[in-house]
């Protein structure tokens, strides 16, 4: 069953070379069974080889699978090989798992498309091939590979309905920016290479803590320009701009890329190289300060959309915040957990968000619905479930626990302190907040709008299968003081080492679940006061000066704009006449005046022609005679 | 009765330049032919002139040449000149000269 790893990979990059080379003339029923049957076949064999895994390797003993070399060059030495151990097993699944899933919902929701079906499934199953090169991968060059080639993906289906120029605007947006990240996250590769002369993650991680010393400055160099590219890649503070213009994508992709899985890929990378950062204390502590404060920021911004999307947008990105400051207290497998059970709520926002999209005729603004939950009953409980989960309702839902754990261990760690725990608790009830106020006015209120339809069966079974998830999820591992079940930890614990923690004790542990459970309520409570059964204007909403501020994602575009683009324009404007360039302009000028003497001369009156010959003849006359 | 050769090719000179001027001045094509008929003959009558101060037969022969030359000349001249009157309505070099842009040429 291990064997067949190399598979896992390959079926997904088959249905898009497939899809590429038949797509255009096969009907989308054709092109919808090959884009949807290659990543469930994937999915299939993920779980068989994960349950195998498991079985059969209790000490959780990292599979290696070489499949041929790269590349020999001058030392560097690199495999296409691909390595299996408990995190890549737990990211794998949730790829293939969740992006099955929405591939199927995508198969009913992209239907009317009927010109660029088979190329948003080309798109899609090229995203999951690259997606689990990057997880998979055994040395940095080929994790690298699958970096570039998830942004690649990013781009083309941000942009996939391309005849509307903002779209390519935000594409370009998204693909610009994280280049920032990846720039760094190169320059990192390369000091990793001449320091240690492989690029192999294992070697390098095994190499690391005897070549330099812990709080290095070469150490802390490395690390930061990794997280450089994590930060690009993960949308966190300060180049996070991407991520709401990149809703300009469909709904599925905005479920599957930019919630799931790849805007996590940054949270895998500081997970795989915990070695690196666990050498650099400060980098660690600037992981976490960047987590609470892109928590903080972005839940600020999500309370002030309008757009349902954009608000799960920024959702998203504070939810991440919240993996940044497990990471950076060294929760590693708190943050893995917290990545599984937000790519199943996350999803299930998108996609309950784009079943309701569908049906009112692409109208994103929240406040021109209402009144949905008896009219879309499926859509509405599923969605409810997810934002519980989002929300983090207290003993039933997967992100409660989740959370929690994050929550805690901010606190509890060695490298925790109550500031971050304090910032993640006044993040939840930012979260509780902006989440039921979605809920409310989406849901609840006077109808303002009729659905045109109902979501078909392809819509909901997707809704539900992932609704069950993000509400057991949960209890694959739950806390010390209820039931200690330690599941997904032991697993990842298999690769990681576990989270130091300095402080415990159920009753305080206790304490903090129930503060953090009452801040919760208590933020449903105030959506509950504010947005329920309220009614709202959707023409007479006003913004004051700092809701507008916030509305804007805390005007990062504005200050981006005027600081970077500005600048740049200015001096590409200046510079666009140099010295150079005037040389090859004034030899086209030149060449023009020639062509303008020449052709005045042939100007078709006769008389000058003759005038022009009787002329030269006396010259060469006189010139024969005379000379 | 003898002509010197110096009076000859004097005249033969004064026709040329009339002719040209005459190209050169007149706007109308049917004088600019008649100018060209003159500069023609001014060139046969120096052939003229010079065959006899030599006393050789092949300025004769040169002269039934350019003979031959300018009628076959003229009959295409006057059929051109045919052509141009029945597209512009004029024999006025000038509105032949519209005949490189081709667009204002209405095709009748």
């Amino acid at each position: 069953m291990k064997d067949l790893l190399w598979l896992i990979v390959a079926l997904p990059f088959a249905g898009a070379l497939i899809l590429t080379i038949f797509g255009k003339r096969s009907p989308r029923l054709v092109s919808a069974f090959i884009g949807v049957g290659s990543v469930s076949l994937a999915a299939i064999i993920t779980i068989l080889l994960g349950i195998g895994f498991m079985s059969h390797n209790p000490t959780g003993i990292p599979y290696h699978q070489l499949l041929w070399q790269w590349m020999d060059v001058d030392g560097l030495s690199l495999n296409i090989a691909f390595n299996l151990d408990s995190v890549s097993l737990t990211f794998i699944f949730v790829i293939t798992f969740v992006g099955a899933l929405i591939h199927l919902y995508s198969a009913q929701f992209m239907w009317k498309e009927e010109e660029g079906f088979a190329r948003f499934f080309i798109f899609m199953n090229l995203f999951i091939g690259f997606m689990l090169i990057l997880v998979l991968a055994d040395n940095m060059l080929l994790l690298y590979l699958g970096w570039e080639g998830v942004g690649l993906c990013s781009y083309l289906l941000i942009g996939f309905w391309y005849k509307d120029p903002a779209n390519g605007y935000a594409a370009r947006k998204a693909f610009i920016v994280t280049r920032i990240g990846d720039f760094t996250m190169a320059i990192g590769l390369f000091i990793l290479f001449t320091t240690y002369h492989t690029l192999n993650i294992k070697d390098i991680l095994a190499a690391a803590p005897s070549t330099w010393a812990v709080g290095s400055g070469i150490a802390l160099t490395t690390a930061l320009l990794l997280l450089g590219g994590a930060i690009g890649k993960s949308a966190q503070l300060p180049l996070q701009t991407w991520l709401p213009d990149a809703m300009a994508g469909p709904s599925p992709v905005s479920a599957l890329i930019h919630s799931a899985t790849m805007v996590t890929a940054g949270v895998y990378l500081i997970a795989r190289m915990h070695v690196l950062f666990e050498l650099a204390p400060i980098a660690q502590h600037i992981i976490a300060i960047i987590g609470a404060i892109t928590l903080l920021v972005a839940g600020m911004a999500a309370l002030n959309q309008y757009d349902i999307k954009k608000v799960l947008a920024y959702s998203t990105i504070s939810q991440i915040g919240y993996m940044f400051v497990a990471l950076g207290v060294g929760a590693w497998s708190a943050a893995i957990f917290h990545f599984m059970i937000h790519a199943f709520f996350k999803s299930l926002l998108f996609l309950g968000a784009g079943a309701v999209i569908l049906v009112m005729n692409d109208e994103h603004n929240m406040f021109k619905m209402g009144g949905l939950w008896k009219k879309l009953p499926v859509t509405f409980w599923t969605f409810l479930i997810a934002a519980s989960s989002l929300t983090a309702l207290p003993l039933l839902t997967a992100g409660f626990y989740s959370k929690d754990k994050i929550l805690w261990l901010a606190y509890s760690s060695d490298k925790g302190s109550v500031w971050l725990w304090l910032a993640g608790l006044a993040g939840a009830f930012i979260t509780a907040l902006y989440t039921f106020r979605m809920v409310f006015i989406t849901f609840f209120g006077k109808a303002k709008m009729e659905p045109t339809s109902r979501p078909g069966i392809f819509i909901t079974i997707p809704l539900i299968i992932l609704s069950i998830l993000s509400f057991a999820g949960g209890f694959i591992e739950l806390p010390g003081d209820m039931g200690h079940v330690t599941l997904l930890s032991d697993f990842i614990q298999k690769t990681m080492p576990a989270v130091m923690v300095q402080q415990s004790g159920y009753r305080i542990e206790l304490i903090f679940q129930v503060i953090a459970a009452i801040v919760a309520i208590g933020g449903v409570w105030l959506a509950y006061i504010f947005y329920f059964n309220k009614q709202f204007d959707p023409a007479e909403l006003k913004q004051n000066g700092l809701q507008r501020f916030f509305y804007k994602g805390w005007d990062f575009d504005l200050l981006y704009d005027k600081v970077f683009v500005t600048p740049m324009v200015f001096l590409a404007r200046i510079n666009k006449n140099d010295f150079i360039d005037q040389f090859y302009t004034s030899l086209a000028s030149f060449t023009r005046l020639l062509h303008k003497g020449l052709s005045a001369t042939q100007n078709g009156k006769l008389r000058w022609y003759a005038t022009a010959i009787a002329i030269g003849a006396i010259v060469i006359l006189t010139i024969i005679f005379y000379l | 009765m003898n002509i010197p050769v110096n009076q000859g090719i004097l005249l033969a000179a004064i026709l040329f330049c009339i002719g040209l001027v005459g190209l050169l001045v007149r706007r109308d094509i049917i004088f600019m032919l008649m100018s060209v008929e003159v500069m023609l003959n001014a060139a046969g009558l120096a052939f003229i002139v010079a065959g006899s101060a030599w006393g050789q037969a092949d300025g004769q022969v040169m002269f039934i040449f350019i003979l031959a030359m300018a009628a076959a000349e003229v009959s295409v001249g006057l059929a051109l000149i045919i052509q141009m009157f029945m597209k512009f309505k004029s024999v006025d070099t000038n509105m032949a000269s519209t005949m490189n842009e081709q667009k204002k040429i209405s095709n009748t």
